[in-house]
């Protein structure tokens, strides 16, 4: 028995050596093929992708940068005039911001409710869970000029439309995170509120909040920044706020580039703000309250 | 100890007491501090106003519009074509059914027509410019259009708000699917039904005649399916052809633009890990890069890169690609500092140089980060690229703003919104089934 085991090992080694190797070869044709099919066809995408465009990228390339440059010469001969123009355009953005903000808040309280129904351990009906998933699938995978574009049909153009479209679209992404995040979320507070008493509304309160609070703060800012990026988007297709001034300093071209620049650089200026800011403040949320 | 800790300081319970009392204010004041926020907004955003601006009509047209269509039967009552009936859907000419081939509920007559509408109601298209309406408990209607006006002959009494009437128009709306319109030029009757028209083959087709069973039927014999697939994919109403290459488009510019950013910023991260830099100035400058890639935004990416190359996917496949080196650069880079020194260190000890250490130390350890959000975001572009199609012309964005501003072709947008939101889950389960896999690994 122990015989067995222990003398042929030479002849046991270089056969499972052989099969490894052959194993690892295997592996790596296999991986160099779907590595060179990959490449092709990655290749082969940017050509249709130039090929289907208005004008090709070799044909363009000389008159790339005509327009940026244009854009700073104008600006740089009417510099003066950029603060005014940008304190101008700050009503807008404070539309644009107030549209990323409500939105925020609307989509977050929503997505906070359907991710609690949604969780199984926490969900007040469980046979309800897989329906309110697949409703935040859909909610998700709407994209939200879709739903603004039609708003705007029914309700006239203006912030209202925006605001719905990025809060449906919010409550849906919100949802999932907030959900994984309570997934997470130690039961034992809740039992234990359950058995003095505690209604199901109770529990979510004084048991799961405390919990989730910091996850779902940091994830609610990190929407906000990018709510502020899509409200200014909805703004460019009719919805109001900076991306509609952006438009209109666009569409003038020439002999007013001096406004588009204007608007290019507030919006620059507040994205990078409020991603510093948030950044902050979420690191501060995750890493305990150490300053 | 005990004494150091206390010296002139507050008691624990005072102090418990005070931190008890600071949380009940902050939960009091933050759902307060919201409320006053979000009355604020309704103002700025003057939701009164919108209110009474909302076209809940248009809201109505849409939802019908959405799962319905109409079928308008049409006689002129001048001009060249007086006289003869015409049934098309939604009045459209490449919609337009041939003599003979109309549905059932229109009935040809001698000098007219019949047409059954839904509740009982018969429209009777006679002779001589009149029309006969039956609607029952109500009575039967009479409409003669002559040179000099259109006249109305109503049951006594007063006439019922469904029926608005004048010297040059008579307008009935008996019920939500059906509407009739008198005017001198031509008298119409329209009336809904449920579905999408004609979505798989036009009434050109040889196909269109057939039900499902006789198409399926018709599979076995050699070329029919070639045909149906022809007649399908050149639909001259829906134009599946082009739909398809639209969301093809739009799935391009996803996946050109997220891999193609990550392509390129996972070099450069390398620059801008705080464990593998080059130094402060590479560092400082490549982080700037993200943050400026990143702060100018999809938006006006979009609108500089379509001045220079028009309209099409490769723009926005760029816009893409240059947000995305961002988000990627800043990410990818945070995962390189947070990997475990001691793989590298092994294979420095067997004499690995650099770009070997990094394919079999760093490469192996931040797969997983970087395959999953490339992952992520592939999915979310794919929702982006839809919006950036809107901004520049191209994809299924453009169609889906050039219905909607069209403002009659709602079945159209349903159409798009439904293949958007198909392609969207789509990809999320796919890159959530990749993910899995190479988390778990294999």
């Amino acid at each position: 028995m122990t015989d067995t085991s222990i003398h042929p090992a030479p002849v046991l080694t270089a056969a499972i050596t052989a099969r490894y190797l052959a194993a690892v070869r295997g592996r790596r044709i296999r991986s160099a093929v779907l590595l060179a099919l990959f490449c092709l066809l990655f290749g082969w995408s940017w050509l249709v992708a130039n090929d289907r465009n208005a004008g090709g990228f070799l044909a363009q390339l000389p008159g790339f940068f005509d327009y940026p440059a244009e854009l700073l010469s104008e600006t740089a001969a009417n510099l003066a005039r950029l603060p005014a123009i940008m304190a101008s355009k700050i009503p807008a953005l404070i539309e644009t911001i107030n549209i990323a903000a409500v939105s925020t808040l609307v989509g977050g309280a929503a997505g906070a409710l359907l991710a609690l129904l949604a969780t199984r351990a926490l969900a007040p009906w469980p046979a309800l869970v897989g329906v309110l998933r697949r409703i935040l699938d859909v909610t998700r995978a709407i994209p939200d000029v879709v739903i603004a574009l039609v708003l705007i049909f029914v309700l006239g153009g203006g912030p209202v439309p925006a605001m719905i479209a990025i809060a449906f679209h919010t409550t849906g992404s919100l949802g999932k995170l907030f959900s994984e995040v309570a997934e997470n979320a130690d039961l034992r507070p809740v039992e234990g509120l359950a058995s003095v008493g505690a209604g199901w509304t109770q529990r979510m309160l004084l048991a799961v909040m405390p919990q989730v609070a910091p996850n779902w703060l940091s994830y609610a800012l990190l929407r906000f920044e990018i709510n502020i990026r899509a409200s200014a988007i909805l703004g460019f297709v009719g919805a109001g706020g900076i991306g509609y001034e952006l438009r209109n300093a666009i569409a003038w071209g020439p002999g007013r580039y001096t406004e588009a620049a204007g608007v290019f650089l507030l919006l620059f200026l507040t994205i990078v703000a409020v991603d510093q800011l948030s950044g902050m403040v979420r690191d501060r949320l995750i890493r305990g309250n150490a300053a | 100890m005990t004494a150091t800790m206390t010296e002139g300081a507050v008691p624990p319970a005072q102090a418990a007491h005070r931190l008890i009392r600071r949380k009940r204010l902050l939960a009091l004041a933050a759902p307060v501090l919201v409320l006053a926020y979000l009355a604020y907004a309704a103002f700025a955003f003057d939701l009164a106003g919108v209110a009474g601006r909302a076209r809940l009509d248009n809201a109505s047209v849409l939802l019908q519009d959405f799962w319905s269509y109409k079928t308008h039967v049409t006689r002129p009552n001048r001009g060249a074509g007086a006289g003869g009936i015409e049934v098309a859907i939604e009045g459209s000419r490449n919609m337009t059914y041939a003599a003979g081939d109309a549905p059932g509920w229109i009935a040809p007559a001698p000098g007219g027509a019949t047409v059954d509408l839904p509740g009982g109601k018969v429209v009777t298209f006679l002779p001589d410019r009149r029309l006969q309406v039956e609607v029952p408990d109500y009575g039967t209607l009479k409409i003669v259009t002559t040179d000099g006006g259109i006249v109305l002959d109503a049951p006594q009494g007063p006439l019922p708000d469904w029926i608005s009437a004048s010297d040059t128009r008579v307008g009935l709306t008996p019920d939500r699917g059906s509407r009739i319109a008198v005017t001198k030029s031509k008298t119409e009757v329209f009336r809904r039904s449920p579905g999408w028209e004609l979505f798989f083959f036009t009434l050109d087709s040889e196909w269109h005649p057939l039900s499902w069973g006789e198409r399926l039927a018709a599979l076995t014999q050699p070329g029919a399916a070639a045909s149906m697939w022809h007649d399908f994919w050149t639909n001259k109403v829906w134009h599946h052809g082009d739909v398809a290459w639209a969301m093809g488009e739009t799935v391009l510019m996803a996946f050109l633009g997220t891999i193609g950013a990550a392509l390129v910023s996972l070099p450069l991260s390398f620059l801008s890990a705080r464990n593998f830099s080059l130094g402060f100035v590479s560092r400082f400058a490549t982080r700037r890069g993200y943050d400026f890639l990143r702060g100018v935004d999809a938006l006006i990416w979009t609108v500089i890169l379509s001045r220079a190359l028009g309209p099409g996917p490769l723009t926005g496949a760029l816009a893409i690609m240059l947000t995305d080196i961002g988000s990627f650069g800043k990410l990818f880079s945070e995962a390189l500092e947070n990997i475990d020194r001691r793989q590298v260190e092994g294979l420095r000890a067997t004499g690995a140089n650099g770009l070997l250490r990094a394919r079999w130390g760093v490469i192996p350890q931040v797969a997983p980060v970087i395959v999953s959000q490339v992952l992520y975001l592939l999915e979310s572009n794919t929702r982006s690229a839809t919006v950036i199609g809107a901004i520049v012309g191209g994809g299924i964005g453009l169609l889906l703003t050039q219905s909607i501003v069209t403002q009659q072709d709602w079945e159209d947008v349903t159409y798009y919104i439904v293949l958007i939101v198909l392609v969207v889950m789509l990809m999320d389960s796919i890159s959530g089934r990749i993910r899995r896999r190479m988390i778990r690994g294999d």
